[in-house]
């Protein structure tokens, strides 16, 4: 049988929660409900009063057009830039991991991308990414008009897509590289002296044995795709070209801040909120079957 | 022992008293006032306030930046739902309709008179005057800071295609851009096509044109108004824009680019911009070593009557909730500002023009638009000035107009890049425009503009 610490009087574990329970009430609960409340009123933006409209706000903005193409955007972003961060960073550890010459290096660079702000570096992509200074000046010299983020619609996606993988690399790295250590070397030697080489290896032992970080991983990309990808939109392509970018926390912002839509950008905070406990919950059931813990 | 001590008592109620009787020997009033310029603007403004505080001894003014227009604003409505809010604060042409229907400033006019002030508001120019006041004439804020937009050309490529003047119509502007072209140059004009731009490619153009932006005289007799300009003039300027733009006449140049408007034309590299007045200094600053240039009033189509253009930039609103020291304060910054010699302090550290008449000419007679640096700026009153205003020229009162602009740039990106029609993107800015305009109307029920 395991040990346990019981109390006594279940009074006493309500006491140890208290503190924890009032910090999720003030800084969750409290103003989940304050949105939700908003949500289903027309609110004042100068505090006059508000009108009680039920669940107006998500009908107008569930029969926008502008509203599907700003979810279609982000459920693009979110896929592509998950699959590019986690593939590149799979690559990476598994070679830092082989212990190739110079790995403490890597070991310790790679990691340095998850440390800049996104908006440092979303300034730092759109001088890079610029097509008449940027380093994409160069291919605009020889086929001219070939990069347009200013006007052509998956150029620009693709360049915030370019910054957000760029930074979650590092951080997808550290983990990767965290769970390949993990793997008792035994294993893998075993199976170097029965023949199998590193291709081999890597499906069938290292692989497996990693899926609980793939999917850990997996699940914090997603929802940090969603949420994290503000900065990078708002320095780098402010929504634009014709909405191609406005992802859907930055139309939030730019209709409950700039707009002054506060109830319009709460029902749109709610959705987006049902949509991440979605996929997430999606993940949970179909994704996770395939995981083997130890 | 009880009389010594009651004495004591009775001492410092009294010296207490003279204190309070005596008010200066009393610490100056503090007030607060938040701005949305930031960089260079700012430090003028700061010590545009430091002035202030040096001129009199009974107030102190607390001038804090909030970054940009957009910050203010909502920092300003964050600090009134909490109570916090400052006593001044500076808010951009835009967001007035949104203030008017707050209810939460004081009218600028009442505070005057109150305090003793006496403004002559007809001394305002017109057009700058009328796009802050009510429907009545009323005015609810003070204009601040204050530019139009103008057409900047570059005198040097002119002269290669034998031009000494700024083209006057759009038609000429058309054949001189396929004039620079043919003469060499790679990007004759430069234009941005993003939010920013509505004010000068769509309102400023529609007000020389004398052309509707919505009904209800653009919005100052209702909160019913709804856009309109996929009927007028705009439609066939935004399509000779996207005509030239595809002849490779114009291009587009934007800070996410690499080069904004106003460095490719600085840097020679753009013959021809529009933008504010407020970038006259910035271009003489920044300027390619010994080019010509000048600023023009925007053009217009051949056979149209011109009419004023519009005043851009923000005024100063007084909110309610504060106390009178507060508004007594409140009410000598407005008069300090208002001075014509704050005019020319304030006008010639930034590219801002005079709002008042009488500031212009304490302007004009103490030469400051004769010198090199700041000759053209007159240019702007001339623009500003050109009619008197008529019912679709004062300005633009429509809610949540920010937001507008910002669609106005989306359709102008799909435009551009060939995703819709000129006249079906004008269509949907239209649209979605008249539904963001519902729900601003939906908001405020029972309400009226004043």
């Amino acid at each position: 049988m395991e040990k346990r610490v019981t109390f006594g009087r279940w009074t006493i574990g309500i006491l140890f929660a208290v503190p924890q329970l009032l910090l999720i009430f003030t800084f969750f609960y409290w103003p989940a409900g304050q949105a939700v409340y908003w949500s289903l009123t027309l609110q004042q933006p100068w505090g006059g009063g508000n009108i009680w409209v039920g669940l107006d706000n998500f009908r107008s903005i569930l029969a926008n057009a502008d509203y599907w193409n700003s979810i279609t955007a982000s459920l693009i972003f979110a896929g592509i830039s998950t699959g590019l961060a986690m593939v590149i960073a799979l690559v990476l550890a598994a070679l830092t991991d082989r212990q190739l010459a110079g790995s403490w290096l890597y070991r310790v660079v790679l990691i340095w991308p998850y440390g800049i702000a996104a908006p440092a570096l979303a300034m730092a992509f759109r001088f890079i990414l610029a097509p008449e200074a940027g380093f994409m000046a160069f291919a605009n010299h020889f086929w001219p008009g070939v990069w347009d983020p200013g006007l052509d619609s998956a150029d620009a996606m693709a360049s915030i897509i370019i910054a957000f993988s760029w930074k979650y690399v590092g951080y997808n790295f550290i983990f990767f590289l965290a769970a390949f250590q993990a793997i008792p070397r035994s294993l893998i030697e075993a199976a170097a002296m029965d023949g199998s080489g590193v291709i081999r290896r890597f499906w069938d032992i290292q692989f497996p044995l990693i899926t609980p970080t793939i999917f850990f991983l997996l699940v914090i990309n997603i929802t940090e795709s969603f949420q994290d990808s503000f900065g990078i939109v708002d320095i780098m392509t402010a929504g634009g070209p014709a909405n191609a970018t406005n992802l859907m926390v930055y139309k939030i912002y730019s209709d409950g801040f700039k707009g002054l839509d506060y109830s319009g950008a709460a029902a749109q905070s709610i959705i987006l909120m049902l949509l991440i406990i979605a996929l997430t919950i999606v993940q949970f059931r179909f994704i996770e079957r395939r995981v083997h813990y130890r | 022992m009880t009389i010594i001590k009651r004495g004591f008592a009775a001492l410092a109620a009294g010296a207490l008293s003279t204190a309070l009787a005596v008010p200066a020997f009393a610490e100056p009033v503090k007030f607060d006032f938040w701005f949305g310029l930031s960089g260079d603007l700012a430090r003028v403004v700061d010590t545009l306030c430091k002035n202030f505080n040096a001129s009199q001894s009974d107030y102190e003014v607390v001038c804090t930046s909030q970054g940009n227009y957009d910050a203010t604003l909502q920092n300003t409505i964050a600090a009134f739902r909490a109570g916090k809010q400052p006593t001044v604060v500076q808010v951009y042409d835009v967001g007035t309709a949104t203030m008017m229907l707050s209810g939460a400033y004081k009218p600028a006019d009442k505070l005057m008179e109150e305090n003793g002030y006496k403004i002559d508001y007809s001394d305002y120019f017109p057009g700058i005057a009328r796009y802050y006041a009510t429907s009545k004439g009323e005015m609810l804020s003070f204009p601040f800071n204050s530019s139009t937009a103008l057409m900047y050309w570059n005198k040097d490529a002119f002269a290669k295609i034998g031009k000494t003047e700024a083209p006057k119509t759009w038609e000429d502007v058309g054949a001189d851009l396929k004039a620079l072209k043919d003469a060499g140059y790679d990007c004759p004009m430069a234009i941005n096509i993003s939010a920013n731009e509505s004010w000068q490619i769509m309102e400023q153009f529609s007000a020389i044109h004398d052309q509707p932006i919505a009904s209800k005289n653009n919005g100052y007799d209702g909160l019913d108004a709804r856009l309109e300009m996929n009927k007028t003039k705009f439609v066939q300027y935004v399509g000779d824009l996207k005509k030239w733009y595809d002849a490779g006449l114009i291009k587009i140049k934007s800070k996410d680019l690499g080069q904004d408007m106003v460095q490719a034309f600085a840097t020679g590299t753009c013959q021809v911009i529009m933008t504010s007045v407020g970038d006259h200094g910035t271009v003489g600053k920044t300027q390619k070593e010994g080019m010509n240039w000048d600023v023009a009033e925007l053009p217009v189509y051949a056979g149209t009557e011109r009419k004023n253009s519009l005043v851009g930039g923000a005024s100063l609103w007084v909110l309610s909730g504060k106390s009178d020291a507060e508004y007594k304060g409140a009410a000598a910054f407005l008069n300090f500002i208002h001075d014509p010699r704050t005019a020319l302090f304030w006008s010639t550290n930034t590219g801002y023009i005079p709002v008042t008449k009488s500031g212009f000419e304490y302007m004009k007679s103490s030469g400051f638009y004769d010198k090199a640096p700041y000759k053209g700026r007159e240019v702007a009153i001339a623009s500003l000035t050109a009619s008197e205003p008529t019912e679709i020229t004062r300005g633009i009162r429509l809610g949540n107009f920010t937001q507008i602009r910002a669609e106005f740039g989306t359709q102008m990106q799909a435009i551009f890049a060939n995703k819709e029609s000129v006249q079906d993107g004008i269509d949907t800015l239209v649209k979605n425009g008249n539904a963001i305009l519902d729900r601003f109307q939906q908001t405020y029920p029972n309400k009226t503009l004043p």
